[in-house]
């Protein structure tokens, strides 16, 4: 059989992979999904985005101290109180920086990528000052560890568990506001045609902002999610962003239904591959085939038709 | 050059720059440093590739570092064989070829390091294969008019790429550590001072036979075209240009730059690694630009050599400091002087200037700014 593998052994692998990879899947679809919604509603390229992850990072680490220390007997429940300061304080961030920074350079899209790449040094720096260069990681209560065994082979962590529903959920929620709610048909509106858009009376500033905010905040959750599979460290967003971005730019910029599907294409591919590849021949192939994919369909795989 | 396609003002930027350069900072300066600056005046070439395809002809790239990279791993191989002679190399198991190949059970040289053992064969390889691997990314992106955003975001992707595929193939590149150790060149040792004073006058020279050149694409009607792409793309391709050829051939003459940049980098600084390739120098390299301001060559150069001047200040003395200071240096820039110095030079000093200086009729050539207005005049 294939290198040595019985068929079985194939099928709990590629399970047991395939899992992986949806675990990377959630985090992925989590800071895409904001940066789609930034990039594909304002033009704004959020260089700063895996550092507004971070934040949500390092939100849950403090959650997980404050909790162990003084509520000890909460600690249970500690991570979903976690997950929502973690989106407050991305968004709030955002929406302080688009106030500040973005909304002067809304005409100059290629500059917005330098300015927040220079916001995004010196959120890493305030990391590095207040938190230490050190890695952390964060404590799970213990109903979050372990796994449940769905055949003798394929095992499967509880945490991963946890971070699809969470990014299912926050899906749900992103497609409902979008789509069904009256904010976010202004959100569409001002994407299609700003000027008509703010003709028929819709405040665009507002939108922009609480959009760039909703962005921050999503990449926040991204954040949370974040600390059950790898450890925060201030540089620790910056590796996950141009990932991000090629997700972003595969799917179709404009488009969630694209956003999530080329999540789930990259990171799936990426996690199977990594079983019989070295993890950076994997990333490498990976990579090069959605550049090399991007370079026959620039648009993305889906488009979402819009007059300019 | 002729009268006109270099004008007094030119002239007198480029020799002020050339005096400082080859004749003010080696006086100035002790040979660590003088090495330093060095250093800093290879990011020069990329910063010159970058005016003329950024801030001429809008194309951003955030894959400079690629080109940089590959240039100097272009001299670093040349460099690393010439160092790799059975002789010096007879402790390991295979003698002959180069050591970290040794160390990762290579037996053989792999076939692309083979040409590298030719001078000749490294000094064309050196603006060639980044000019080539420039000419299939843009002929790729820019005959199906992927431009902007897009285009930035693909060529981090590339840089990306890069840096993975050489930290992971360790036996062909040297991984993480890159080539090191590299001793000499034909014979001749570039580790002593002498060596390094004679390497930076020979980088200094090529960083003005470069800018020259630019400054001539610039002055000719090519260089109009570019800004012309810039400003109104549709109106230059209803004109009958085609569009894509001018960006494949300003995107490769900017990866040209930055692999003469990277040949000289690895002969001053005698190693090259991939830190040296990747998304973050990438980014830095346009930083130096922009900070200089991205449509002047001379402030490029000089924005180059006062970023890295800075840099290495604020790294001995506040290390800490040195990442905020950067970040607000790009966000200042970026958000209140669109051109840099230059562009502040330009619209403060010179009116100052100009005001000291009795009255003359000269033929200008049209700032950016004016072709901005002039531009959006028309569009109206």
């Amino acid at each position: 059989m294939f290198m040595g593998y019985s068929l079985g052994d194939l099928g709990s692998i590629l399970a047991m992979q395939g899992f992986a990879g949806l675990v990377l899947f959630s985090v992925f679809v989590l800071m895409a999904l904001g940066l789609a919604i930034i990039f594909g509603q304002m033009g704004v390229i959020n260089m700063a985005h895996g550092e507004f992850m971070i934040l949500g990072a390092y939100v849950t680490f403090l959650c997980s101290r404050l909790f162990a220390a003084y509520l000890p007997g909460a600690f249970a429940v500690y991570f979903f109180l976690a997950i929502i300061l973690a989106f407050c304080a991305s968004g709030l961030l955002g929406m302080a920086v688009e106030w500040a920074l973005i909304r002067h350079l809304y005409k100059r899209p290629l500059d917005t990528l330098l300015a927040t790449w220079g916001l995004s040094l010196i959120l890493q720096q305030v990391y590095r000052s207040i938190f230490g260069a050190r890695e952390v990681g964060v404590e799970l209560p213990g109903w979050m560890m372990g796994s449940t065994h769905l055949t003798s082979q394929i095992e499967i962590p509880i945490n991963g568990l946890i971070v699809m529903a969470l990014t299912t959920l926050i899906t749900l929620a992103v497609y409902l506001l979008i789509f069904r709610a009256g904010w976010g048909r202004q959100v569409r509106a001002v994407t299609q045609n700003r000027a008509m858009a703010s003709a028929v009376g819709i405040d665009t500033e507002r939108v922009d902002r609480l959009t760039y905010g909703l962005g921050c905040g999503i990449a926040g959750v991204a954040g949370s999610a974040f600390t059950m599979i790898g450890s925060t460290s201030p540089t620790a967003g910056q590796l996950y962003i141009v990932d991000t971005f090629l997700v972003v730019v595969f799917g179709g910029a404009q488009s969630l239904i694209g956003t999530i599907a080329s999540a789930f294409t990259i990171s799936q591919a990426r996690s199977t591959m990594e079983f019989f590849l070295s993890g950076s021949m994997a990333q490498v192939l990976v990579l090069l085939s959605v550049v090399g994919i991007l370079m026959l369909r620039p648009q993305g795989l889906f488009v979402l038709k819009i007059r300019r | 050059m002729t009268e006109s396609t270099f004008s007094r003002k030119d002239l007198i930027g480029v020799l002020t720059f050339a005096a400082l350069i080859l004749v003010v900072l080696p006086m100035a300066l002790d040979p660590f440093r003088l090495n330093l600056v060095g250093k800093y005046l290879t990011y020069g070439f990329v910063a010159l590739g970058l005016v003329l395809s950024w801030g001429d002809a809008g194309i951003l790239s955030l894959g400079q570092g690629i080109f940089f990279g590959l240039g100097g791993y272009c001299m670093a191989m040349f460099l690393k064989l010439e160092a790799s002679t059975p002789a010096a190399t007879k402790i390991q198991s295979t003698p002959g070829i180069p050591d970290f190949m040794d160390w990762n059970q290579l037996t053989a040289l792999p076939w692309f390091w083979r040409p590298f053992h030719s001078l000749a064969f490294t000094i064309a390889a050196v603006p060639l294969v980044p000019a080539l691997l420039a000419f299939v990314i843009g002929l790729a992106m820019f005959k199906r008019r992927v431009g902007g955003t897009y285009f930035a975001i693909i060529t981090q992707a590339i840089a990306a790429i890069l840096t993975i595929l050489i930290i992971g193939q360790q036996g062909y590149t040297g991984g993480v550590n890159g080539i090191t150790d590299l001793r000499t060149l034909l014979g001749w040792d570039i580790r002593t001072d002498h060596a390094k004073l004679v390497l930076y006058f020979i980088s200094g020279g090529l960083l003005i036979a470069c800018l020259v050149a630019a400054q001539t694409v610039r002055r000719s009607k090519l260089g109009r075209i570019l800004l012309a792409m810039r400003e109104r793309e549709d109106r230059v391709r209803f004109s009958g240009y085609d569009v894509a050829n001018f960006k494949i051939f300003v995107f490769c003459v900017a990866a040209a730059l930055a692999g003469i940049g990277g040949a000289m980098f690895t002969l001053q600084v005698g190693f090259m690694s991939p830190s040296f390739v990747g998304i973050v120098p990438s980014i830095e390299l346009v930083i130096f630009a922009a900070v200089g301001g991205r449509s002047s060559l001379l402030g490029a150069l000089y924005g180059t050599l006062l970023v890295n001047w800075a840099k290495t200040t604020f790294s001995e003395d506040l290390p800490q400091l040195w990442l905020l200071a950067m970040g607000a240096m790009f966000i200042a820039v970026v958000v209140l002087f669109p051109n840099g110095l230059a562009g502040l030079v330009q619209d403060r000093l010179a009116p100052l200037l100009a005001r000291l200086r009795p009255q003359r009729p000269e033929l200008q050539q049209v700032a950016p700014a004016a072709v901005d207005a002039s531009n959006q005049g028309v569009a109206r």
